[in-house]
């Protein structure tokens, strides 16, 4: 090979360099330090909360201490971890290089972008600092405007700010995708990571504002009194459940669609074999992102909306199964007779898919209204979409962070050390949140702290759990940190994976190609040369 | 014919190709403020059709004559600003930014005319502002005039940015600091956000005062 330009890494070496700097690697890699900054305060009030549940009388917290502990880590978590973190720090790093672009389309705007997730983040610590709030990630009317003694609105402004982020974010991305693709790199050979990034921008794009506007009303209504969810002015606190879920149920395509398609990339690149059903993979994406515009509704089946809304929704949240399942039939048989490796993605991978069929079948059984309106509120939603969003969504961006972290640092870490940490994760975690499915069907109530004694023995399995899951969540700290300082240098395709990403050299050049690629082959051209091989 | 198109920058091999990519941008940056403002109408509709007398009893005291002539203004610039982006295409500079400013003015206008309609409302006891005087006869009305209130100041708001977006392509064309046609990418985005700014009130005109 020639000699390569120098890497993004060390074009530039101040501290202004990367405040400033426009290449969407670089933003990727301040991604990675905030939201891992993010994770651990959030974990760190998940690990109070346990904590006091301990005992049944929860006495480590009092009450309101409790509800601003559970509150802030929601908040947290879904706002400043879950829906940022594979989209900004992954998708960030990876769109450009997967479809052949030296950059996103608007460079600018993206650096904007993380300037405006730290505004709200910093708003956010803020209300930590000054006492924080009690009123549950939802924030549901009347209790947020009208009774709660938090800082509601500070609260609202936070996430307010961190939404105009991911719409920044999302309507880049569609930009680049659109306008950006290599020579050659039709829709039909695009990676299925890029495929699920463009379903994930649309519902950013078109969902994120209607949160907006409802967090502009709850303001408007503690600050002027101007009600639109108080039944003394008239309003109707329903209309705000209606507002929120419809935003909040694409929102949680928005946290796990991404890493549907971290999970199309690692099976495969496991399996060395073509994702089978590639363009049904890909359509699922853009199935799911339009179906689950219609089924908010099934977070409302005890709130006293009629009974054939509750009906139609019922349905329609079923149907969002359909497409969730044929991409996990699809890596089944990606991986059927493929030629695996035990390498640490693909154990992340393997601890998804588990995860996500756990939380997706008890999704299918809240969304029938018999056995919701039995577990609605209880332990039971509570491990239903944890399943979902820590066991899905954070496994898989552990994954991604093992297979591309020699990709973004040039350095492997030990793969042991990987092994080891991905299935301390998933036994940590299934100690953690298979009690709470127990819980919720003997009917212990969720956002409570104290509760009946007989509860005891599994609260104190779920905390044991949680301790282990939390250490097994920092573990990577040392050995990917230790890579950095001490690894072994990476090829550029470690994995022997493909990928125009992995045709660069590890890290990539500061604009990613010398010379713009052309694409002439579909994607996942398996088996790609031994050799290349780690 | 390539020098009429802006400087070309980074991520982009051809200005075409740049041009594209900022225009999608900016449609989808107005899908987005289209769907903050649907969340306001949903609101409007689920109401009007829970509470239809109230609400019509309630539409019927606003001030349709100051809202018919807010919406002239609105066409009116609309047209202008129309007619600066052809002249911006075609090169002119005069023809543009003069529109570009008389819009900026009939926005003013607009602003002006709704402040003294909120003052008569005020004075009528309409106006849920806090430490106002109201007197409304039903709690239905009063949520009509929240809805009202949060409504037409979003998108005063709105409109507010759009005058200085104007006034600020005016004086950058007028000074030259914007060259044209090369700038007229620029002059499209700045026109397209005012229409939705007028297409969104074309919208709310209707469901707040014509609702009788
Ligand atoms: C097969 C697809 C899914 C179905 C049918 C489904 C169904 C449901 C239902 C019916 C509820 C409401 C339970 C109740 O409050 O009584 C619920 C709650 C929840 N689900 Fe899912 N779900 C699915 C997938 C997901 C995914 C992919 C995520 C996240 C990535 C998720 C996250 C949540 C969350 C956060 C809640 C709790 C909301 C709250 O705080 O009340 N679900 N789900
Ligand atoms: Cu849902």
């Amino acid at each position: 090979m020639t000699a390569n330009p120098p890497s993004y890494l060390n074009a530039g070496h101040t501290i202004r360099s990367w405040l400033l700097t426009t290449d969407h690697k670089r933003i990727a890699v301040l991604y990675l330090v905030s939201v891992t900054f993010f994770f651990l305060v959030g974990g760190a009030a998940a690990g109070l909360v346990r904590a006091d549940l301990l005992t049944p009388e929860g006495d480590l917290l009092t009450n309101e201490g409790y509800n601003r502990a559970f509150t802030l880590h929601g908040v947290i978590m879904v706002w400043f971890f879950l829906i940022p973190s594979i989209p900004n720090v992954f998708g960030n790093f990876l769109i450009p290089l997967m479809i052949g672009a030296r950059d996103l389309a608007f460079p600018r705007l993206n650096l904007l972008s993380w300037y405006i997730y730290i505004l709200g983040g910093l708003f956010t610590l803020i209300v930590l600092l000054v006492g924080g709030v009690d009123t549950g990630w939802t924030f549901y009317t009347p209790l947020s405007s009208m009774f709660s003694n938090g800082n509601v609105v500070l609260v609202a402004a936070a996430v307010f700010i961190v939404g105009f982020s991911s719409i920044l974010t999302g309507l880049n991305f569609i930009v680049t995708i659109h306008r950006l693709r290599a020579p050659g790199m039709g829709w039909g050979r695009m990676p299925l990571f890029v495929w699920s990034h463009y379903a994930t921008s649309i519902i950013l794009v078109l969902a994120t504002p209607v949160l907006s506007i409802t967090l502009v009303l709850i303001a408007a209504e503690r600050l002027f009194g101007l009600g639109i969810f108080d039944p003394s002015l008239g309003g109707d606190p329903l209309l705000f459940q209606h507002l929120f879920w419809f935003y909040s149920h694409p929102a949680v395509y928005i946290m796990v669609l991404p890493a549907l398609g971290v999970i199309s990339e690692l099976v495969a690149a496991a399996a060395r074999k073509p994702v089978f059903g590639y363009s049904f993979v890909a359509g699922s994406s853009i199935a799911i992102a339009i179906i689950g515009f219609f089924v908010w509704g099934h977070h409302m089946f005890v709130s006293g909306q009629s009974m054939y809304a509750s009906a139609v929704f019922s349905f329609l949240s079923l149907a969002v199964a359909v497409p969730s399942g044929i991409k996990v039939y699809n890596w089944t048989a990606t991986l059927y007779k493929g030629n695996i490796l035990l390498d640490p993605p693909f154990l992340f991978a393997m601890s998804f898919i588990g995860l996500f069929v756990v939380g997706g079948l008890t999704g299918l059984a809240l969304a029938m209204l018999s056995i919701d309106v039995h577990v609605h509120d209880t332990y039971f939603v509570v491990a239903h979409f944890h399943y979902i969003m820590v066991g899905g969504t954070i496994s898989a961006y552990f994954g991604a962070l093992h297979f591309w972290w020699p990709k973004m640092f040039g350095r492997m870490y030990p793969l042991t050390w990987g092994r080891i940490t991905a299935a301390t994760i998933f036994f940590g975690f299934n100690l953690t949140f298979f009690p709470q499915f127990i819980l919720g069907f003997l009917g212990m109530p969720r956002r409570y702290h104290v509760y009946a004694p007989e509860f005891q023995t599994l609260h104190v399995l779920s905390s044991a759990g949680s301790t282990l899951l939390g250490l097994a969540y920092l573990l990577p700290f040392v050995y990917l940190g230790y890579s950095l300082v001490a690894g072994k240098r990476a090829s550029a395709n470690p994995w022997g994976a493909t990928g125009l990403e992995w045709t660069v050299p590890s890290p990539p050049p500061k604009h990613n190609f010398v010379e713009i690629p052309t694409v002439t082959g579909r994607p996942y051209d398996y088996p790609v040369d031994k050799e290349d091989r780690r | 014919m390539t020098e009429d198109l802006p400087r070309l920058k980074e991520p982009y091999s051809t200005r075409g190709q740049q041009r594209e990519a900022d225009m999608l941008g900016v449609y989808l940056f107005l899908a987005s403020e289209i769907m903050l403002f649907g969340g306001l109408f949903a609101v409007i509709f689920i109401a009007h059709f829970l509470h239809p007398e109230e609400f019509v009893a309630a539409s019927k005291k606003m001030h349709v004559a100051i809202g018919t002539a807010n919406t002239m203004i609105l066409l009116t610039s609309s047209a202008l600003v129309a007619i600066a982006v052809k002249a911006a295409r075609a090169g002119h500079a005069r023809p543009v930014w003069r529109c570009l400013a008389l819009s900026a003015l009939l926005g003013v206008a607009f602003l002006g005319l709704k402040a003294y309609e909120y003052w008569s409302e005020y004075q009528d006891g309409l106006l849920p502002l806090p430490g106002a005087r109201t007197d409304f006869t039903s709690p239905r009305e009063h949520l009509f005039m929240n809805i009202y209130l949060i409504a037409t100041s979003l998108h005063a708001l709105h409109l507010t940015i759009g005058i200085v977006v104007l006034s600020l392509f005016a004086w950058l064309v007028r000074s030259r600091r914007v060259k044209l046609p090369a700038g007229a990418t620029a002059t499209e985005t700045a026109a397209t956000y005012w229409h939705l700014v007028d297409i969104i009130w074309i919208f709310l005109f209707p469901v707040l005062y014509l609702a009788r």
